[in-house]
Order: structure tokens, then sequence, then C-alpha cells
């Protein structure tokens, strides 16, 4: 495939990391916020190629990992009432709320069903008027346009069956957050390429000028991020601040124009709790006023709901990259894919998943 | 989650309230895509697409530019920059 194959190239990725090792004359520690780049990272290696002297963490880039657990319990207790259908993207059905998941409260007999895209849900009301249609909105900028579309298109249609439960999160509040903490250690960023594609990275300049990092916007193919790693390593060696822009194929300055707009006029910010980090002010979206027909906690009185995690788990550590998975005395033990104790192990995208998906236990 | 895939558009379309819509292929797969947010992109052009949407056009020439940057580094490495510490293994 065009614009895949040719970033996958074993030739081009080696002689990029050979530039790196070339580089780096220091040690260094940058973090990607971005759960395919995490898992990128990892099925092709590339984290086990680097110089020792180069680290890369792995931040909260999983959406579906920092839903608070209270808000999954408000998905399931709306799955259960009667007449109504649950719609989500896949990797929300088996995350476990404070007793269970998605997929058992389907087995006892609930409708919840996976769509590929929020348009599907739309469709669903529109093919079920008797039931209320819910999609779980879980996501980053990236898919923000996509949900606000969905009630966009909603509006226009008429529908008073169709509403969404929104966990949206925004990637800048909780870049500073980590940046402004006083265990920081992180000193250049990769910045997500598909929320980037969406926002663009204007937002990402005075981050980068308050605290003096290079921040790189990347892709997700290995060869977008050796080169991400690169940009942000040279960077770092020149003491430059900013950001700068690997993955210009897709991202423009000033993002998505268009999608902005729509964004804009049917979301508001909000402060938002994340799983294993807290609130973080103005990190989330919320239905506007105007849109707030739409909000399924409002519509179904579930925004009491408050839940509890396992003491044991130290997500906060894991997202923030103060420690890594493996240091986790409950990883591959007590903590696994199947039995997760929090946040970063409960999708394939969570930095502890893919550490055990991919053997890093040592 | 924030995965995107690149793929080409073969048509274009009206759908519901004179939403952009089209059919983009995949290397061969085909799927109904929303291109309401990149009015710019036309037939024969690649966009990137997640959950449904294309989010941005894919501009050639940049991508152009960007493996020629690339391609000028291995001509440096020839030149005879060290190789870097690791298995050696080759990725994906």
């Amino acid at each position: 495939m065009r614009f895949v194959d040719e970033y996958r190239n074993g030739g081009d990725i080696r002689r990029v990391l050979s530039a790196i090792g070339a580089a780096a004359r220091r040690p260094w520690t940058m973090m990607e916020i971005c759960g395919g780049q995490t898992h990128t990272l990892l099925r092709s290696g590339i984290d086990r190629m680097l110089p020792e002297s180069v680290e890369v963490v792995h931040g909260p880039g999983c959406p579906v990992c920092v839903t608070p657990l209270e808000q999954i319990d408000r998905a399931i207790a709306i799955a259960r009432r009667p007449k109504t259908i649950l719609t989500s993207f896949g990797d929300m059905l088996r995350v476990p709320g404070s007793d269970v998941d998605l997929l058992s409260v389907k087995a006892e007999g609930a409708d919840v069903r996976i769509v590929y895209s929020p348009l599907d849900a739309v469709k669903l009301a529109q093919a079920h008027p008797d039931r209320d249609v819910v999609f779980f909105a879980v996501g980053f900028e990236t898919t923000a346009p996509a949900n606000a579309m969905a009630v966009w298109q909603a509006h226009e249609l008429g529908l008073t069956n169709f509403s969404i439960l929104s966990s949206h999160v925004l990637v800048p509040p909780a870049m500073e957050a980590i940046l402004g903490s006083k265990d920081n250690r992180i000193q250049g960023f990769l910045a997500a390429g598909h929320v980037c594609t969406v926002m663009g990275y204007e937002e990402y300049e005075p981050i980068a000028t308050r605290y003096r990092v290079p921040i790189v916007v990347t892709g997700f193919e290995p060869l977008d991020l050796v080169q991400g790693i690169y940009m942000t390593v040279v960077a770092l060696e020149a003491g430059r601040v900013g950001v700068e822009n690997q993955y210009s194929r897709s991202v423009r300055r000033e993002g998505n124009v268009p999608a902005r707009r729509l964004i804009d006029q049917v979301f508001e910010v909000c402060d938002r709790p994340w799983r294993g980090i807290g609130v973080i002010p103005r990190s989330g979206l919320r239905l506007r006023p105007a849109y707030e027909a739409y909000d399924a906690e409002r519509r179904f009185a579930v925004e009491s709901v408050s839940a509890t995690e396992s003491p044991l788990c130290i997500a906060g550590e894991i997202l923030r990259g103060t420690t890594k998975p493996r240091e986790c005395s409950q990883f591959g033990t007590r903590c696994t894919p199947e039995h997760p104790l929090g946040a970063p192990m409960v999708s394939s995208e969570g930095a502890c998943a893919a550490y055990f998906r991919y053997g890093r236990t040592a | 989650m924030c995965l995107g895939v690149p793929g080409r558009i073969e048509r274009i379309e009206a759908g519901p309230g004179g939403m952009a819509m089209g059919t983009v292929s995949f290397g061969g797969i085909r799927k109904e895509v929303c291109l309401a947010y990149v009015p710019e992109a036309g037939i024969g052009d690649f966009v990137v697409v997640h959950v449904g949407f294309a989010i941005s056009k894919v501009d050639e020439q940049e991508a152009d530019s960007m493996m020629r940057t690339l391609h000028e580094m291995g001509e440096l490495e020839e030149l005879g920059a060290p190789r870097p510490a690791g298995d050696g293994r080759a990725p994906a």
C-alpha cells in the first residue's frame, strides 16, 4: 500500500537508527503520547534498537486507558436500561468497570453493539426510532471531528433518540501536567501525528517555549517514528526548543480547519478526570448547551456514579513515565490483559499491555 | 485508537444532507468514507482515514521531500557515521 510500505523499509529504518546513534552524545529521555506509536515502537522492536542513551517513555496516549472507571460504570448502567442500544468502538467493550465489562453486560442480554464509525450509530437511531441509541464517545482530538459530525447530523435529522456519552480528552493539557510535575524527567516530546492532523500544532508552540523542550509532530509508521526520534535528539543536542513537523505529509500548522470549526460548534472545553492521573483542568470536551439534548449523562441521570480504583495499580507513575511497566510488582502476575488491575493494562494500546504482549518483561 | 490509514479516493457522491461521501480504496479494500473535512481532495488523491472520516489529504510533495532528506542522510552515513548499539534486527 502506498504511504505505508515505503515507511516500513528495514534498510531505511536502520539508516536513521544509525544517524540517531551518531547524533546522541548525551543521554536523553523523550515521551510519545499515542497508543498507536507505543504499539509500533514495541512491535517493530525499535525500542530495542535505539542506542542506550536514548530512552522513549510511553505517556498517557491511550484514550481507552485514561477513560475513568466511573465513566465505564455509567456506560454499563446505560446499557442495562430497557429499550436501549449502547454502541462503542470495539476496544472499549472489554475494559472492566467496577464489577463487570460491557461484553459481560451484552452476554447478560443487553443490546451492546460495536460500530466502525459514530455515523453507524446515527444510522441505528434512524432504523430504531423506538429505542434510545447511545454512542460511547471515547477519544482524543483525532476522533472529535467524527463525533461532532454524528451529533450535528442527528440534530439535522431531528433525531430525538440519539445521544453520546462523551469521554473526550485533549493532549496538550496532559503534556503540561507531565512537564509541570515535580518528578518530571521528560526532555522532549513526540506529538501524535493524527491529533495534530486535526488540531494543527499552534497550541504546542507556547508549551515548547514555556517548558523549554523540543516537540516533534510524528507519524505512526516505523520510519516516521525513528525520524521523529532523530529530529528530537538533534534538537536536544543543539539546545533547540520549539515545534518541528516530521509528519508533514498529513499535518499543517493550522490543522484541519473545517474539522476544527465543527468541533468548536458542537463541543466546549471542560475539566476532565484521567484514569490514573486525576482531574486535569481544561483537558476534555463536552457538548455545548445548544446540543445538550444529545448528552447521555444528562438524559439518563448517571452523573452521580462513582467508583474506586485498585490500590495496587500504579497507573499514574506509568502514565507520567516515572516507572516502567516491568518495574511494577503486579505486572504479569496479578495484573495481565485478561485480568487488568488498571488503566494501562486494559487496552491493547496501553503501555503495560504492549509490554506484556511483546515480552518486555526483563 | 487514533489509527489513520491512507487510502485512495475512487468515487465522490452526496450523502445525507448533502454531506460529501466517497469510496476509498485501501490497497483494494473499499470503504464508504465521509469526505466533508477534505473539500480540497478529488478522485485519485490519497486521504488519511480515521473511524470512517477522511481527516487530511496526503501531501505527496511533502512526502517526497521527507524521503529525499532521508536518502541524503543515507549518503552521509556511507561517508563513515558509526552504527548504533542494539541487536540490529530488521524491524516490521
